[in-house]
């Protein structure tokens, strides 16, 4: 893959997810939770970006910015020369044919009644790009893409497992050959030995589809695997982003430090040398996050002007971005 | 001699589609003051087997069958599942940390409440020295405040929070054996870091022994000392923890590490080897070994024979398997 080249797919400048607290009967506004915070990042074409980070990060909630399924407090999202969070809604309706999303839980995202081959070929209904003729045999195409057999597609849901079910959702989410595909933690609800087969499969089609990925995940091993580039979220906002290799090999900020150090991993004799850092408390509540640097509470290296200001993200040379001024 | 000794233990569900042998003649020991790894899939019959040594399977549907689980010398499958003597022993000799601490705690309770009823049910404390003890483990667990926290609901704690107290719960009469369920798939991975050190460290200390099921094979690399690999209700591979991850023999266990990225691998330098197929069915399964259709390994005789029962391959080193893929 190319990451040299420059036609970025998307572009996000300095979006901003709030959500308000309200309270009593008229529901008045007492606080906001800020989700995502001021961050901003580029998605190159056929990239992967992975976005990594512990539950209530803001990963997810970027995601969903993205395709616009929450209205972003502030900030652009700029995918195809289009600014998506400013388009206006008929045009929306339209335009999202051209990202796709996958899911998490493969049992929740589908519709239990709907057969598997009418779950695939509605966006392509949806978005006039099959007739009720052509459909059937366009479903078969993707059902072939991602593996499944396309006798199945009478299916319900419930007659396939785990992985098959994941298979469905990634044949929506291609249905209607969409540049960029969101992929919202798609293989944490799989067994172990189930994981390795849709990660192939999605790196597969990548190749083949010139697809871009946003690729949003816990796990960081698995988001090293398949990213080339990581974003690493804290609280809301971006901590560090780099190559994958590099923010493995050179992680600079202390929380990429410690999240990586934290990760077991199935070696008993390379556990043996590893040191780990274990962060004293826990994360913070996004209602109320501590002033300045969000990590600094936690952080080993943390010094009174860590909470006065927030670190801006710099960049320290061939795309690796900290936001931290101890380093 | 060990201090849990299970032996060819059975369990199997009477279900409506047909008999499901979840657990499977396993066989597995505990000696003192170590940490053991019972690893495998989800349905592969790990937590099955932990809770049929506590005797707390549903029956009906679920009954153990066959086996002995030698306990200080005596076997708890002859005693009632909730007679006196595994009354005394559930909950203060062996103990359980579940998974989801919000499950396993009771909501409506004080964690003072859900602390001391144990210590004064098991070890005949008066109301105000449980509550002294109840503090003084929520403090040894690392409940910061834990004085006031004592009278806090489960709602009021975090996900990381919760477990502890679960740790604390499980501590609280000194017990013999803490098996721990998946102890942390519901928290994130630095929180994870934090119990997992923390119980480590607790252990140690007090030296009790501790087995921790799970199906993530990072978890138990660093702290287990052996492991048990399980699938389809069977132990098919038992070692050292550095032979297993290391030098693994049976084609599962080869397989499963293969099909798990490792951190630090370069992007693109390394494609993932899935294993293929699906876990089985485990209604009516056949005789012959479970792993068969996924099998990459397989000879002649695999489809012929019934399932290996384990052999010694190494030293402390077991397989369920006619090949050893030591020499490839």
């Amino acid at each position: 893959m190319d990451t040299s080249s420059n036609d970025k797919v998307m572009k996000v400048e300095n979006l901003k997810m709030y959500f308000p607290i309200t309270r009593g009967l008229l529901r008045r506004k007492v606080g906001e939770i800020k989700a995502v915070d001021d961050i901003s990042f580029e998605i190159n074409k056929n990239e992967t970006l992975g976005l990594v980070g512990e539950s209530g990060c803001g990963k997810t909630t970027t995601g969903r910015c993205i395709l616009r399924l929450y209205e972003p407090t502030s900030g652009s999202i700029i995918f195809s020369g289009n600014d998506i969070s400013k388009m206006p809604e008929r045009k929306l309706k339209n335009f999202r044919r051209n990202m796709g999303t996958i899911f998490q839980d493969p049992y929740g995202s589908l519709n239990p009644r709907q057969s598997a081959g009418g779950i695939v070929g509605d966006p392509l209904l949806v978005h006039q790009m099959a007739t009720k003729r052509d459909v059937k045999d366009k479903v078969a195409e993707l059902f072939r893409i991602v593996g499944l057999d396309p006798d199945m597609m009478d299916r319900v849901p419930h007659e396939f497992s785990g992985g098959q079910r994941q298979r469905i959702g990634i044949a929506r989410a291609l249905a209607c050959s969409p540049s960029l595909i969101i992929c919202d933690e798609p293989i944490s609800a799989l067994d172990v030995s189930i994981q390795a087969q849709i990660i192939n499969l999605l790196e597969e089609l990548q190749e083949k589809l010139a697809l871009t990925y946003l690729f949003i995940a816990h796990d960081l091993a698995v988001v090293q695997h398949i990213s080339d580039r990581v974003g690493v979220m804290y609280l809301g906002r971006i901590m560090e982003i780099a190559e994958s290799g590099e923010l493995y090999e050179n992680p600079l900020h202390p929380y990429t430090k410690a999240l990586l150090s934290a990760i077991p991993i199935p070696d008993p004799v390379a556990e043996k040398t590893r040191t780990r850092i274990v962060l004293k408390g826990e994360v913070p509540s996004p209602v109320n996050p501590p002033p300045g640097c969000h990590f600094h509470p936690r952080c080993q290296l943390a010094i009174p002007e860590c909470s006065q200001a927030r670190p801006p993200l710099r960049d320290v040379g061939s795309g690796h971005y900290v936001a931290c001024i101890r380093v | 001699m060990a201090l849990l000794d299970v032996q060819d233990l059975q369990t199997y569900f009477h279900t409506e589609y047909g008999l499901v042998k979840a657990a499977d003649k396993v066989s597995f020991h505990v000696n003192q003051g170590e940490i053991i790894g019972l690893v495998g899939e989800s349905g592969c019959g790990k937590s099955v087997s932990i809770l049929s040594i506590m005797r707390l399977i549903p029956s009906p549907p679920g009954e153990t069958v066959g086996g002995k689980v030698i306990f200080e010398g005596k076997d708890l499958l002859k005693f009632e599942a909730n007679g006196p003597q595994m009354r005394a022993i559930r909950g203060s000799k062996l103990t359980m940390i579940f998974q989801e601490p919000m499950t396993s705690l009771n909501p409506v309770l004080t964690i003072s409440r859900q602390l001391t009823e144990t210590l004064e049910l098991h070890l005949d404390m008066d109301k105000h020295s449980a509550r002294e003890r109840a503090i003084e483990l929520l403090r040894m667990v690392g409940v910061p405040d834990a004085a006031r926290r004592v009278d806090d609901y489960p709602h009021q704690f975090s996900g990381g929070m919760r477990q502890r107290v679960m740790i604390a719960i499980a501590l609280s009469c000194n017990p013999t054996i803490i098996f721990a369920d998946e102890p942390t798939t519901a928290v994130d991975v630095t929180t994870q870091a934090q119990l997992l050190e923390l119980m480590k460290d607790l252990v140690t200390r007090l030296d009790t022994s501790l087995v921790i099921v799970t199906h993530n094979l990072g978890v138990v690399a660093r702290y287990a000392q052996r492991i048990y690999v399980m699938y389809a209700g069977r132990i098919i591979e038992s070692g050292l923890s550095e032979n297993i991850f290391n030098h693994p023999r049976h084609p599962y266990t080869v397989g499963l590490l293969n099909s798990v990225p490792k951190l630090g691998e370069r992007h693109g330098t390394r494609k993932l080897i899935p294993i293929y197929g699906l876990p089985p069915n485990l209604i009516n399964m056949p005789t012959t070994c479970a792993f068969l259709p996924r099998c990459t390994e397989k000879i002649g005789k695999c489809e012929k024979e019934p399932w290996p029962e384990l052999r010694a391959v190494d030293k402390d080193h077991y397989i369920s398997c006619y090949v050893d893929i030591k020499g490839k």
